[in-house]
């Protein structure tokens, strides 16, 4: 679970079944669990209106496990950015009823929220639980370049090559934390990295 | 007559000065000799003549300058000035108000005439004279609010109203002390001031919020905030920092008078009639320390101010690299007398 912080900093919570026409689950490798025991709690037939996205993590593990509880669809995606045109299409066509469900890592939850923002929803309908790793996407304040999965701190900007201070400060609509460059005022000044978002 | 405005530049050579008047009336922001976060929210309403509240909207020496460097800022980096799809009526009415209280201030610069919808706006000082149609964007060269901002003091930031919250949806932020439109773009009232120390602990945001979404039609609200700047750089932004972050390596006991400025910002509050937002302008004024100590008072409280500033709030604007040098450049200008109460010069 990642510790309270700053308030735009994201708080998740544990996915529980909300009322509704249809369930759209998006998850990424351990997200697939907070489905798993979230199904436990769920009415009987809650999930012959659902669909579940899924995107194994290394392992490969959680695909049979979600099978198993027999949604309506199950696609199983490897990577986020393979999975986008098919989420974008889905929530451009959803009706009113329609419930999103996001497990899994901080990036995975993030970006799905953003296409979820960006077909009209509102982030406080959405559900959300954190599972896995706390390895953060970062927005180069300097350069707008994104970088993914960064776990140090400081965090070399993949674009520009500055060294950024990962920032708590959170962007829904960037789906990223803020990196600002952490010795702009003397280059000579390299602080340490440490590994510190795993 | 009209102002005479400023020749001067914010970047390279910066040669940005305050005239003897224009320091006069500079918005010194300490009633006391001391300074904690407060809601020091007050009535914006017209203030004495030859003060910057002399007209709602203020239009200095500064202006021509002011705008060049803001088209300078923007042909680098367009992201500064942005507005979510849901906003256009909220630069109308931002157009609107800004037209209005510029001509109204300053005939013998700005005039603007209405006949139904169509409307002709002149600009003398940036030679500008459009005839558009008020509400079809298509008759401007930009959208409203970027139309009316560029040719418009200060940076501005369009809130619009919803379930008990403002949200950052529209802006033209060329002269921030250091925060990203870009990035906070779409957040809540809460949200855009995660990053500031103290003050969510003291409950100053919710009482704010509160005071803002209660804001009405024709009573706009205003507060002042400062950090200091070295050089007189409007462009502190952290899409820039790691270009304007040096600066601050710079200061010696001998340049403390050229290079620290105080920033001051005259944030006002208005409620936009047609969309319910609030625009929020926040209008930047840079003074010198060897033109803000030319008013004996100011360097006194100036001084007892920054030398007993929370090392938190220090660090948050900035100052911690230079504070020491300028403390003991301050400290030869303060002889220990009592200052007077309130905000201006003696």
């Amino acid at each position: 679970m990642a510790a309270k912080s700053i308030i735009s900093r994201p708080v998740y919570g544990t996915l529980s079944p909300q009322p509704g026409k249809h369930h759209l689950f998006v998850a990424d490798a351990e997200g697939a669990l907070a489905i798993a025991e979230m199904a436990k709690r769920a009415p009987a037939g809650f999930f012959d209106e659902a669909e579940i996205v899924f995107i194994p993590g290394p392992d490969g593990k959680h695909v049979a496990a979600l099978e198993a509880l027999k949604p309506a669809q199950f696609h199983e995606a490897p990577s986020f950015a393979s999975l986008l045109p098919r989420l974008r299409q889905t929530l451009a066509n959803a009706h009113m009823g329609l419930r999103l469900y996001l497990s899994g890592t901080e990036g995975l939850i993030g970006q799905a929220m953003q296409v979820a923002l960006e077909a009209g929803i509102d982030h406080t309908s959405i559900e959300t639980e954190h599972r896995g790793s706390l390895a953060r996407r970062m927005q180069c304040v300097h350069c707008k370049g994104i970088t993914e999965n960064v776990t140090t701190q400081p965090a070399t900007c993949a674009h520009c090559g500055l060294l950024l201070l990962v920032r708590d400060h959170y962007s829904r609509r960037i789906a990223a934390f803020q990196g600002v460059c952490i010795n702009a005022e003397d280059r000579s000044e390299i602080p340490p990295m440490e590994e510190i978002f795993r | 007559m009209g102002i005479t405005f400023r020749k001067e530049t914010f970047r390279d050579d910066f040669t940005f000065k305050n005239s003897p008047e224009h320091i006069r009336r500079f918005p010194f922001p300490f009633h006391e000799d001391a300074y904690m976060y407060a809601v020091n929210i007050e009535p914006h309403v017209v203030g004495p003549k030859g003060s910057v509240l002399e007209n709602l909207i203020d239009v200095d020496e500064h202006y021509v300058a002011e705008m060049q460097d803001r088209a300078l800022v923007l042909a680098e980096d367009p992201l500064r000035c942005q507005s979510l799809p849901h906003m256009t009526l909220a630069g109308w009415d931002l157009l609107e108000l800004l037209m209005e209280q510029q001509a109204l201030g300053y005939p013998e610069h700005f005039t603007l005439t209405r006949d139904g919808d169509r409307w002709r706006w002149i600009n003398r000082p940036l030679g500008i004279d459009d005839t558009f149609t008020f509400g079809d964007t298509s008759t401007l060269p930009y959208g409203p609010m970027e139309y009316i901002t560029r040719q418009s003091q200060g940076d501005f930031c369009i809130l619009d109203q919803r379930d008990g919250n403002l949200w950052m949806d529209a802006g033209m932020v060329t002269t921030q002390a250091d925060w990203s439109l870009d990035f906070d773009i779409g957040m809540n009232f809460f949200e855009w001031h995660a990053p500031v120390p103290l003050a969510h602990e003291k409950g100053i945001f919710t009482r704010a919020l509160k005071f803002l979404t209660n804001i009405q039609q024709g009573k706009p609200a205003r507060r002042l905030n400062w950090t200091m700047t070295i050089n007189p750089r409007l462009d502190t932004s952290p899409e820039n920092y790691h270009k304007w972050g040096p600066d601050r390596t710079t200061v010696t006991p001998e340049n403390v008078g050229e290079k620290v400025h105080l920033r001051v910002e005259l944030q006002s509050f208005w409620r936009l009639p047609r969309s319910n937002g609030i625009v929020f302008p926040i209008r930047c004024y840079l003074i010198k320390m060897d033109e803000l100590v030319t008013q004996p008072k100011w360097a006194r409280r100036l001084h007892r101010v920054i030398r007993d500033l929370p090392d938190e709030l220090a660090n948050y604007k900035g100052l911690t690299r230079y504070r020491p040098t300028l403390v003991e450049w301050l400290s030869k200008l303060d002889d220990g007398s009592p200052t007077s109460p309130g905000f201006g010069p003696d």
